[in-house]
Order: C-alpha cells, then structure tokens, then sequence
C-alpha cells in the first residue's frame, strides 16, 4: 500500500485511511443530500455537518453495535458513523417507504434501532436524557456497554443537559458526553449564548474531560480511545469536547449574512477531510488509490440515490394506522 | 374479595409487575425508602432494593427523558412524577419524543413507558399541585391516558399500562388514595380503552371518571329523590376512550351530562360531547352539558376551593337542565 513505509507508519496510515474512508462517506453523502436538496428531491429541513466530520468517526471507531448513540439534528455523520446503512439513509431522506423510518421521520428524526441509534432529533438538547437513558440501561444489564450523548454548543444552555450530567455522575452511568462545538447555536455565535465553561462544568460534578481538535480525526480518535476505555472500566460519565467548523448553514439554504465572508473564506485552509487526505499522500499512499475509494464512495451513494428514487412514497393509511405499538 | 387502598391497590400492581417481569423498574422523587409522598411506593424499595426502586433527583425532565431511553433500550420504567403539575418541566419528553417515537422511527421502537402522576384538587394544595391536565396529553398521539377510581381499576389498568408497548400517562386523583375498594384475590389486567358501568339507569346518562365517579354516585339518591334514574359511566381510559359504551348508553338515556374536575374549557368533556353531537345526534334528545371545574387557576382557601370543586350539587343541576 505505502511506497516507503517507515517503521509504525503502516499503523498509522491504515488507521488514518478507515477514517478517512467513513469521513468521506459522511462527507460525500452530504454533499449529495445537499444537491438533492438544491433539486427539491429532499423536502423540509435538513442541517449538514459537512466539516464536523471527524468526530463521530473518531469516536465510532471505539463503539461496539450494542452501544447506543442519540443524535442531533446535525447528525447524519453521527448516525452513518454508527452504521446506519446508505440505502436506507437516502430514502428516509426522500420520503420513501423503503426508507428507514418508512420516510415518517426524515433527518431531523431519523433512528435505527438496530445499530443502537436510538434517534436524531428536531428539539436542540432532545436526545440529551434519552442517552443518559440508555446508559442506565446499560448499567443495569450489566454487559459493558456505553452510550454516546452527541450535543452540539448550542445544548450547552438547555436546561436539561445540566439535569443530566448532574444524573450521569450521581449514578455513575458510563455515558460519554460528546460535544461538537462548532462556535454557532443556530444564527448565533455561542459566546452570545453561553459564559460557562464545558471543563469546569465537568469539573464541578467530577465528571472527567477531555478536549480534542475536532479537524484532526486522529487526534478525536486517540480521544475518544481513552475515554471509551475509561467508561468501560470504571463506569464513569466523561465528556469530549471537540472544536469543529460548520461549513454550511445552519440549515440547508442558510445564506449565512451573519458570519463574517472573511470567516468563511478560511474556512478552506480547515477542512479535516482535505488535511486527512494530504497527510495519507504524506505518509505514501498512491493518490490513485483515493480516487478509487472516492469512485466506490459515488457508486454505492449513486445505487442508494436510485433506489430511493425507485421506491414506493409511503402509503397514508399505513401510517396512520400505526402511531401505536400493538 | 378482599378490601384494599387505592393507593395500596396501586404499590400492589407496581410489586406485582415488578415480581413478574425484571425489566420493570420504578423512578421518581422520594419513592425509594421515603415510601413516595402518598406512601404508594412504600415497601417496594425494601423488597426490590435501590437498583430497581430509584430514588430521582428533582429534575423532572431528566426523570421522563432517562425513563424513555431505558424504555427504548427494552426496559419497562414507571416514572412516577409528584403532582401532575410538574409534569410541565417533562413535556419536551413526554410529548415530543415518548408520544412520537414510535411513529416517526417508522415503527420499530417499543416504547414501554408509564408515567403515573398524582392530580386533582381537595387539599388545598393551591394552583401549582391540584391542576387536572390530563386533557394535554389526550390531546397528543401516541400516549395513553388512564385515569383510574377504584382500587380495582387502578390496579388492573396500571397492570396494563405497564404491559403496553406505548408510553402511558397514568392519573391518579390524590383524594382517592386513602379510599377503600374490594379487590379480587388474584387480580387481572383490566384492557385500556374500555368504561366502566357504575350504575344502570334509564333517564339521564353521566359520564365521568376519576374523584367524580364519586360524586357522580352521591348524586344518584338526590336524583332519585326528584324522580330521576341515573346511569353513570367511568370512562376509566381517557386516551383512547369507550365511545361505543358511551353512545350504547345515550341511546338508551337520550341524555347526556359529562363530569370532570378538570377545567371546562377545552377540556376531556368537550371531546366527548363533540362525537357525541355527531355519532350521537339522532338519539340527543337534550343539549349535551358539560360539568367541569370553572376556567381560573385552581384556588388556595378551603372557602374558595369548595366553591371551584364540581361537587353532586353542580352534577344536579346539569341534570335537570337536560331534563327540562
């Protein structure tokens, strides 16, 4: 694979080259929901966190299937990073009944029960307890597995977030509190928003914390690494934060008039996706070999894009008839 | 037949569920040793111990929202919540994602789910822990409301609240649980969405549920006294509910008066009298009249409070009006 693999690069560069791979995916699966977006074959709301990449990838690496994760409604790198399929992903997206909420939640509430993906969510702060949840779950079955809190900064005032760390570390419930701080809640910088501090917040309820480059998918993973080994062995609540840029709006069509152009232009110069990429080449690998991964990337979004596209819309009466679990 | 405490009634239905299926475990504030305010839970930290008899902080939204992600993980938590005012600080959970996971995940989540909460007014408690809101949570898809009167039913349907696969808010009138009621030896899950036929009668139909029931049953001798045979029917389930017995009923009685502690307005009674003008119209015979508590805050002073309770004496006055 290397030209000239010097001793321990090889590790490093088939750890970097599975990171980059599920980034890409993310990052590209993004890209294609926003042209679908631009095309009207996605409706309503959709949030990207094309540039945030790096940490569900980071931290899913660590995961086991068992573990749950809740997400945000900037989550579609969070849920594909846990395993949530493409197929199934795209036609939720599209309002398919092949989709894997059967096209009745879409982005803002997407869920897969079978990876541990207990939902995405429309309420900023919404699947905050619900982790906490399913860490005491996890604790009370007693088999060693954890949950993922996905939050962005803008939960950080969310009432609720402070009721669950408060829970988290009374009860000792091996919940990993992962922030992807983007410096934006919603329309507005969080330093409007919010004066406290994650660490000393952590520190308060003795709740460990850690703080990572959230554009340096290793640096995430090495984080995450100790953190989820960390839960596992002590049954411990941590937090990661991780410092990210959200390269898109706020939501899908956000003109973005409130940030600086100058800001934006820069950037560029950040993406975590672009410096992955340059540090493979760095570490040997042929650039053909990219491309192809990128090739395999299209091909499987294309044929999930064209089934969802050939998919049957989901029918009313099925729908209705089943807000209840029988 | 053996006499039982509805409050009793319903630690006897948490115990039993809990000996039956380990996946069932309680939350809530001082439920643990404490017993609970009301002393429902009392015992049950003893036998099942803290791991399943969970002392919560006072952190209501945590307490529902952590309960929903245990029930998504296939646990069956019961919640209780103190005073069913204070489930304003869980509605996020309670009705946006309790009520809605099933639905909008495309049906693959169970969400075993049961809130109990205490409601109603009588001990001058004052605005913040007497309300009867139990008309919010029928108004949302995806929950279950019960609102038991007798030990028996609040046995029975917590029983089956605790068995469904969707999220339950179960109401239990704080008035009522010191209140004595037979029970069978070996008790049975009584099915959500079924009333309950306290009294046959022929000329005006009641329908209640809850403390009403009760006053609903003081009612039938001062009725009687004028002349009048009442026939009073629990609804017992409030979401979903017994149209069928209802309409059954006012084609026999052509009457219909509904009665509730809850506010009037907007309230349970004015969606029952709604489907009741429509499916019921041909055997109306009277306006339907609702009986409900008046549209102000529920007040402090014993003087004020007795006037704001819909008492027998309101009941009978609805009566005759349909009578009229």
């Amino acid at each position: 694979m290397a030209k000239n693999p010097a001793p321990g690069a090889a590790q490093d560069s088939a750890l970097l080259l599975n990171c980059y791979r599920e980034m890409l995916r993310i990052r590209k699966s993004e890209q294609r929901l926003s042209k679908l977006f631009a095309d009207s074959e996605i409706p309503g709301f959709i949030h990207l966190s094309i540039g945030q990449e790096s940490v569900p990838v980071g931290i899913s690496a660590h995961l086991k299937r068992d573990d749950t994760v809740a997400v945000t409604h900037r989550g579609h790198g969070q849920a594909l990073a846990k395993g949530v399929p493409l197929a199934g992903f795209f036609a939720e997206m599209m309002g398919r009944d092949t989709g894997i909420c059967r096209g009745r939640g879409g982005s803002m509430h997407i869920a897969d029960a079978g990876v541990g993906m207990l939902g995405a969510n429309g309420i900023v702060g919404g699947g905050i307890a619900i982790a906490v949840g399913s860490a005491l779950a996890h604790q009370l079955a007693g088999a060693g597995n954890l949950a993922v809190c996905y939050f962005g900064d803008g939960a950080l005032a969310e009432g609720v977030f402070h009721e669950c760390i408060n829970l988290a570390a009374l009860w000792s419930l091996p919940v990993l509190f992962a922030c992807e701080n983007n410096g934006w809640g919603e329309f507005s910088r969080t330093d409007t928003q919010f004066c406290g501090s994650l660490e000393k917040l952590g520190a308060a309820f003795g709740i460990g914390y850690r703080c990572a480059d959230g554009l340096d998918v290793l640096a995430v993973h090495a984080t995450a690494a100790d953190l989820v080994a960390g839960i596992r062995a002590t049954s411990r609540p941590m937090i990661l934060e991780c410092k990210v840029e959200r390269f898109h709006g706020h939501y899908e069509g956000d003109p973005q008039k409130y940030r600086d152009p100058e800001e934006l232009k820069a950037l560029e110069a950040k993406d975590p996706l672009a410096k992955a990429h340059a540090k493979l080449l760095a570490l040997g690998l042929e650039a053909t070999l990219l491309e192809a991964l990128a090739a395999e990337i299209d091909d499987e979004i294309e044929a999930a894009v064209a089934a969802a596209r050939a998919a049957e819309v989901p029918q009313f009466a099925a729908a209705k008839a089943d807000v209840y679990a029988s | 037949m053996e006499t039982i405490r509805f409050g009793q009634a319903i630690g006897k239905a948490l115990g039993d569920a809990m000996r039956a299926d380990p996946r069932v475990f309680l939350l809530g504030e001082d439920i643990g040793a404490a017993g609970g305010p009301f002393g429902v839970t009392r015992g049950l930290h003893k036998e099942f111990g803290a791991a399943r008899v969970r002392d919560f902080p006072i952190s209501e939204a945590a307490l529902v929202g952590t309960a929903l992600g245990a029930a998504l993980c296939g646990w069956k938590p019961v919640a209780e919540i103190m005073f069913m005012d204070f489930c304003t600080l869980a509605m996020d959970n309670l009705v946006n994602q309790a009520a809605k996971a099933h639905f909008m995940f495309g049906g693959q989540s169970a969400v075993p789910l049961v809130v109990r909460t205490p409601h109603g007014g009588g001990l001058n408690a004052g605005a913040q822990h007497s309300q009867c809101l139990e008309a919010w949570f029928a108004h949302v898809p995806g929950l279950t409301v019960l609102c038991p009167a007798t030990p028996a039913d609040a046995y029975g349907l917590l029983r089956s609240a605790i068995a469904s696969p969707n999220p339950v808010v179960f109401v239990e009138n704080k008035s009522l649980y010191a209140r004595k009621g037979g029970i069978e030896a070996d008790p049975q899950p009584i099915p959500i969405g079924e009333a309950r036929l306290v009294r046959e009668g022929t000329d005006v139909t009641v329908v209640t549920y809850g403390a009403s029931v009760y006053a609903a049953e003081a009612a039938v001798r001062k009725a009687a006294e004028e002349g009048i045979d009442l026939e009073i029917v629990d609804l017992r389930s409030l979401q979903p509910w017994d149209e069928k017995t209802v309409l059954a009923s006012l084609a026999k009685t052509h009457r219909l008066v509904i009665f509730h502690e809850a506010v009037e307005a907007f309230g349970i009674g004015a969606e029952i009298a709604a489907r009741m003008a429509d499916v019921g119209f041909d055997e109306l015979d009277a306006p339907i009249v609702r009986v409900g508590a008046p549209f102000m805050p529920v007040p402090y002073s014993p003087a004020l409070e007795r006037e704001y309770l819909p008492n027998e004496d309101k009941l009978m006055a609805a009566v005759r009006r349909v009578l009229l």
